[in-house]
């Protein structure tokens, strides 16, 4: 049911039965290491392109899912995945290894949530019994999409992010147990003039204070209801952006409280400049990480909000700005 | 500069710049400079050692050496880049790494690298200048200017 302007709640309350995760070599070393299902030591995957490497993450959080939700493959009805690759070709073939009616979608770093907004959509509304969604990305395939070749020798400025090698998948249901999406609200279209897109924290922080005003406005809510309030991949940058902007528009935030999963998933000393970013850094940290702590009770209820830089290598060439959108999600869980 | 204040007309893109910018983590110019000197210093002494072993061992003049110099600082070039370490000496270094011959080498390598996938002619052939070649055109060009100005003070000018 549509709430406000752009927030749509889920009266029946679709669960999230079971979530998968895969990582590469580089967050093998992280500091979440503990919450993925599988993590990989070689960028190959065993395949003969960073492409195809790509596609395999998915499949593999696909089938990682599946098995943990205690369904067969056939029982899935629908998929609703995307990723960074020109076309989401890496989506669109893992799907094809499934056979199952899919909708591909593209929201740059946001599609995670997108994906699960759209997904908790169809299901509270006994369009699906069984959805499967989940967004990846690969740091070499998708680095090689944007920027200069993975081997090139230019130096990264501080403002820079790391483009994380992981995907995330969620399986939805009406029934079942595990954490339910309660309300999603959908981003605009937000672009404020930044055009370095070595610094896409600080271009895209005004589109997540945006949703998340959103949000808080549509549902006549403030921080205090969520236990968590955590981004996509704004960095180190973006994130202290995005807290200056609320306290600028007097909207009380908690500091301690609003976290970035780009600032998660990775050491200190490790070299990610200004944290982490891609469209599998909020779907690993939020199918992985988060929810986990919330089946152990850390957590009861966390808005996560998806951000995404739509810009792209020919846009940015024609020295055009970034447009940016946001999308959150809230998940709680009674347990 | 000027590129940015066109693409902020209004004034909340103006105030949200001036936030931005506040909190962005400058460049280490200073420290940039340093290092880039201290990287391209010991790229190039490489090279002269390079060169002396060619004059002292083979004979070559200090003119004649030249070239094999270049091949040999390529070479090495492609070895670190294929171990996949130049990135990393870029990443400190900055143009300490990316102006000597070396740096071009990594250029026009990596792209090879990159796109071995789409196959040895649309792939490796089409793309492996994708970055050098501009260097080599406007290089070029610019050597073009130079030697016409030159030509032309010396035919007109009387110098």
């Amino acid at each position: 049911m549509l709430k406000g302007h752009r927030t749509w709640v889920f009266h029946n309350q679709p669960v999230i039965i079971s979530t998968a995760t895969v990582g590469g070599p580089f967050e093998a070393n992280g500091r979440l290491a503990d919450d993925f299902d599988l993590l990989h030591e070689d960028l190959w995957l065993g395949e003969d392109s960073y492409e195809k490497a790509h596609k395999v993450l998915f499949e593999e959080a696909f089938y990682k899912a599946i098995e943990k939700g205690n369904i067969e493959k056939e029982q899935v009805e629908f998929i609703i995945s995307g990723d960074l690759v020109n076309q989401i070709t890496p989506s669109s073939f893992a799907a094809r290894t499934f056979g199952v009616p899919y909708l591909g979608i593209f929201g740059a770093c946001s599609t995670s949530m997108e994906g699960l907004a759209l997904s908790a959509f169809i299901v509270n509304y006994g369009g699906a019994k069984y959805l499967l969604t989940g967004a990846a990305s690969h740091n070499t395939a998708i680095e090689k999409q944007f920027r200069y070749p993975t081997e090139y020798g230019g130096q990264k400025p501080p403002t820079a992010q790391w483009t994380v090698t992981g995907a995330g998948a969620a399986l939805l249901s009406n029934e079942g147990k595990g954490p339910a999406v309660t309300s999603a609200t959908i981003g605009r279209v937000v672009d404020l003039g930044m055009s370095d897109p070595f610094n896409m924290g600080g271009a895209m922080a005004p589109a997540a204070v945006d949703t998340i005003e959103a949000h808080f406005r549509d549902l006549n809510i403030d921080a205090d209801y969520y236990d968590l309030i955590v981004t996509g991949d704004l960095g180190k940058i973006g994130r202290n952006v995005a807290l200056e902007l609320f306290e600028k528009n007097g909207v009380q935030m908690d500091e301690e409280k609003f976290q970035d999963c780009g600032l998660m998933i990775y050491r200190e000393g490790q070299p990610v400049l200004s944290g982490a970013s891609g469209a599998g850094c909020s779907a690993i940290v939020v199918y992985g990480h988060l929810l986990n702590r919330m089946k152990k009770g850390e957590l009861k209820r966390i808005l996560a909000v998806a951000t995404g830089a739509l810009l792209s290598p020919l846009t940015f060439q024609q020295n055009e700005t970034i447009p940016c959108i946001a999308h959150a999600v809230s998940i709680e869980f009674r347990g | 500069m000027a590129n940015e204040q066109r693409k902020l007309q209004t004034k909340i893109m103006q105030e949200y710049y001036q936030l931005e910018k506040k909190n962005e983590t400058k460049r280490p110019v200073v420290q940039n400079c340093l290092r880039a000197f201290l990287v391209g210093g010991i790229i190039c002494s490489i090279g002269q050692a390079i060169q002396f072993f060619y004059m002292y061992f083979f004979h070559f003049t200090q003119q004649t050496a030249g070239n094999p110099t270049v091949a040999t600082m390529i070479f090495l070039s492609m070895l670190l880049t294929g171990f996949g370490v130049y990135d990393r000496i870029a990443q400190f270094g900055g143009a300490g790494s990316a102006v000597p011959v070396t740096g071009f080498g990594n250029a026009v390598i990596s792209a090879a690298i990159e796109h071995r996938t789409e196959g040895f002619v649309l792939g490796v052939g089409g793309n492996m200048f994708k970055l050098a070649g501009s260097v080599i055109l406007f290089g070029t060009f610019s050597a073009f200017v130079v030697a016409l100005i030159k030509t032309i003070l010396i035919k007109w000018g009387g110098f």
